[in-house]
């Protein structure tokens, strides 16, 4: 953290940030960079809707201070639904209709992306685990369960 | 379209929201010029004597009662809940000032900085409390808020006649909507106009309930909706509490503020579901068959009356259940206590009763040791059959294949044998239905739904309506019923987002009436455009609702006639086991058989039926909500458990189609029916595996332990 600010990566390219390292980072990204896609539900890393992966694992950013943000490597929904991984998922979420208010659904992508990552062939078992950290209202989960089992057999080789 | 109206199309909002590129309210305004933030009564019940208000930096505003512009008072169904706390407080967290302003920290200190003292009043913490008019009347004379009293038959006699007599009560608890989105708002002034983008059911609410307050026409104040992030009743009546003091804010400052609850507010001071006391007192003869039953309801509705009136019509109407008894008489009352207030949620009154009348008929059967199952059929309802208001069930009633589907999908005859002689397995059955639309002339005489229809020069045609997406599919459902009727590709038919400016008032989007009701309009104003076809110019429709003709009229007075115009119908199966040392409950399978007319799409059905069903499963076994000192104990989410995926298995459903006249393609309401029978078949289910008799959800291991050291 040389001369007091702070560089990261989103998702492929480096931000320099030189506010508070108190702030969350949840709301760095949200009201500085952008990335709307990154939901507030709880605040308190509970819901899971503001799910990222910081260097490769599912993190709440809602408990993520800035000041612990240096060298990171963060990807958002923003970044991943550029990627064909992304893509795949996003199109097994519409085709599942894994989808209701959608208020949980990018940090539930998210969390289906780092499921994929670490088995790309995931038992129902596997995903309800990988999952289990991010409340859906509206569904029950299933057709959520379902849209990662479409991912992970329309998407093969991908992960 | 040639297919089915069930074959199943990709919704229309699917891909943005999986991608994160559909836009909630603090999406479309993430940074605002001010921020409003709620200042809460700190007591649950007393007077205020005095307020001290620290000085405010430039720029920051405190409001209260005393900065209304009109009468201090929000109109929902009565005008009782005050814009702003003004004289008295009837519940910790009622507002009494919003401090707004650019800086959350500045405003944070602003709000620590102000002293409110009060007078203290023993509050009403129970139904008995608010019975005894514990700390003196709040409402009316009685502190009811409202009374229903219907009856069917003859009571009186065949309890006097009887054979036997048994009787038991029932509760349920408070449960949290616990909508993804928390409650949010968006308000600013132009011109000489009040605008308010809101995350809602109801935008024709909002506004209603602002026009005494803030002196204004209708046309003056406009409400408009933003993608809604869950709602499940929680958007109703609730953002119009928060828009009075935000609009009196915006009306006085002139400036565009943002008011969103965090989660820890949203919860703790947020409406809540009805508790209720169900108590059913029932004669039998000599063979052990029901002669009549005589019934007392008891919601608590919380410190102020919201929609307690339509929530108690709705648990007295349906508190019959599916059966067909002779003598009937039903009492109900909603009380006002010191709470915050209940208000809707999915099932509106109708969860509380069937978990009453369900549970009871378990018990008789227990009783009276007969079989469960066998024990209800004879009290089945057929076509024809008389309702508990006098009214007549019109539609084909599909009771006997739906028993049956779900006896061979879950095995259920075969495991209640088995599990008599297994301990702390069990396996249980309920039936419900659910009424379509408002209750008796509500649709006709109160709301009144209007819808358009327009098309463009490009012969693309635009739906509007009030009735909002809130995750339920409506966007893509209301679609497929114009695009059907319309012969028009579903790509070239779009949903318009209520907008008070734009769209007329077709409805709140409640009482399970949007696609029985509304789309029903949407498909006979897409029927005449058909007729009317003038391709490449610019044509509109207009839609009023017509009464169905085939009704039992309703009289209000005498509370007689068709409470509802069609039911939909379900049998739920839940299986469980329960763990011998812990007293944990482990739903092992979940099985529902639905009849709701003809689903508009199958796999949008099946999500409000899986969602449905697990969130009811919450309320039966994990929502714990406990009241003392004036608030809830589980005030956040990491301690109000609502279920994650891990704790429920999969849900196993089935539909039978029984195609409504009145319905759009012959489709009834599915969005609350879903969530009817879950707490009454888990009961039952814990009740085999415990080998008692469980009256109260949610069902908590510690009861189950209790019950079992008892031997009961």
């Amino acid at each position: 953290m040389k001369d007091g600010k702070i560089r990261f990566t989103l998702n492929g390219r480096e931000v320099v940030y030189e506010d508070s390292p108190l702030r969350r980072l949840l709301d760095v990204l949200r009201e500085d960079l952008g990335e709307t896609g990154v939901k507030e539900g709880c605040g308190e890393g509970e819901c899971g809707a503001c799910s990222i992966l910081l260097d490769g694992k599912l993190v709440n950013s809602c408990m993520v201070a800035m000041g612990t943000m240096e060298g990171k490597n963060l990807m958002t929904i923003e970044g991943l639904r550029e990627t064909e991984q992304g893509k795949c998922i996003i199109d097994a979420f519409a085709e599942a209709g894994a989808v209701q208010c959608g208020f949980c659904i990018p940090g539930m992508v998210m969390a289906a992306q780092s499921v994929l990552q670490d088995s790309p062939h995931p038992s129902e078992q596997d995903i309800r685990k990988g999952i289990s950290g991010n409340l859906c209202r509206c569904t029950g989960y299933d057709q959520i369960i379902q849209a990662v089992l479409t991912a992970s057999e329309k998407g093969e080789g991908l992960w | 379209m040639p297919h089915s109206i069930s074959t199943t199309v990709r919704r229309k909002d699917a891909v943005a929201k999986a991608a994160g590129t559909m836009e909630y309210l603090s999406d479309q305004f993430p940074v605002s010029p001010l921020h409003g933030k709620c200042y809460y009564s700190s007591i649950q019940r007393g007077l205020i004597e005095s307020v001290s208000l620290p000085e405010v930096p430039e720029g920051y505003h405190i409001l209260g009662a005393d900065d209304v512009p009109g009468v201090n008072s929000l109109h929902m169904i009565i005008e009782d809940w005050p814009v702003f706390a003004d004289k008295e407080v009837r519940y910790l967290g009622q507002i009494i000032f919003l401090i707004v302003g650019p800086e959350k920290d500045v405003i944070l200190d602003i709000h620590r900085k102000i002293r409110v003292n009060y007078k203290e009043i023993p509050p009403c913490t129970t139904l008995e409390d608010s019975i005894a008019l514990k700390g003196g009347v709040q409402h009316g004379e009685d502190n009811v808020f409202t009374r229903y009293d219907i009856h069917h038959g003859q009571v009186d006699p065949p309890f006097e006649s009887a054979h036997r007599i048994l009787e038991k009560e029932y509760y349920t608890g408070h449960q949290e909507h616990v909508y993804m989105e928390p409650q949010s708002l968006f308000a600013h002034w132009e011109d000489d106009s009040f605008i308010l983008h809101a995350s809602a059911q109801c935008p024709f609410y909002i506004r209603k309930s602002l026009v005494n307050a803030l002196g204004m026409e209708p046309e003056k104040i406009r409400i408009i909706q933003t993608p809604t992030g869950g709602a499940f009743g929680g958007k109703e009546h609730f953002p119009d509490v928060l828009a009075g003091p935000l609009a009196v804010a915006v009306y006085k400052v002139k400036k565009p503020i943002k008011l969103v609850l965090d989660r820890k507010e949203d919860m703790a001071y947020s409406i809540k579901r009805h508790p209720s006391a169900i108590h059913i007192k029932t004669a039998l003869d000599k063979e052990g068959k029901i002669l009549a039953h005589d019934i007392d309801i008891r919601l608590d509705g919380g410190a102020y009356s919201s929609c307690s009136a339509v929530v108690l019509a709705r648990a007295v109407f349906t508190v019959g259940n599916v059966y067909n008894i002779k003598n009937i008489r039903i009492a109900g009352r909603a009380f006002c206590t010191n709470k915050p207030p209940s208000d809707a949620f999915r099932g509106f009154g109708a969860p509380q009763a069937i978990f009453a009348m369900e549970s009871h008929m378990n018990y008789l059967a227990y009783e009276l040791g007969q079989d469960p199952l066998a024990f209800r059929q004879p009290y089945l309802m057929k076509q024809g059959d008389p309702t508990t208001t006098d009214g007549k069930i019109h539609e084909k009633v599909m009771l006997p294949e739906m028993t049956k589907r779900i006896l061979e999908m879950s095995g259920y005859g075969k495991k209640y044998q088995d599990y008599k002689n297994i301990p702390y397995k069990g396996i249980g059955l309920s039936y419900f239905f659910h009424g379509s639309g408002f209750t008796g002339n509500g649709e006709r005489d109160l709301i009144k739904a209007r819808i358009y229809l327009k098309k463009d020069h490009n012969d693309h045609v635009y739906i509007y309506g009030s009735n909002v997406e809130m995750g339920q599919g409506i966007s893509t459902t209301f679609c497929k019923v114009a695009s059907k009727a319309l012969d028009l590709p579903f790509e070239q038919v779009h949903f318009v987002e209520p907008d008070t400016e734009i769209v007329p008032d077709s409805g709140p989007t409640v009482a399970s009436r949007s696609i029985s009701v509304v789309g029903f309009l949407v498909q006979k104003a897409a029927e005449k455009l058909k007729k009317d076809w003038k391709s490449g110019e610019e044509q509109t429709i207009i839609q009023d609702y017509e009464a169905p003709t085939h009704m039992v009229p309703w009289d209000q007075n005498t509370l007689k006639g068709d409470a509802y115009p069609a039911y939909s119908w379900g049998v739920n199966v839940i299986e469980v086991e329960v763990d011998p040392i812990t007293f944990e409950v482990n739903t092992k399978g979940i099985w529902g058989v639905y009849e709701m007319g003809v689903p508009i799409d199958r796999q949008i059905v099946e999500g409000q039926i899986i969602g449905g069903m697990v969130q009811a499963l919450g309320y039966s076994y994990l929502e714990k909500l406990e009241f003392s000192d004036g608030r809830f104990r589980q005030a956040t989410m990491s301690d109000y458990m609502i279920p994650t995926s891990m704790d429920f298995p999969s849900t196993k459903s089935a539909i039978v189609d029984n195609p409504f006249e009145y319905g759009a393609y012959g489709a009834k309401g599915a969005g609350e029916m879903v969530f009817d029978g879950a707490a009454p078949a888990f009961g039952a289910a814990v009740s085999q595996a415990v080998d008692t008799i469980i009256d109260e959800v949610p069902v908590l291991p510690e009861t189950l332990m209790e019950l079992t050291d008892e031997g009961r």
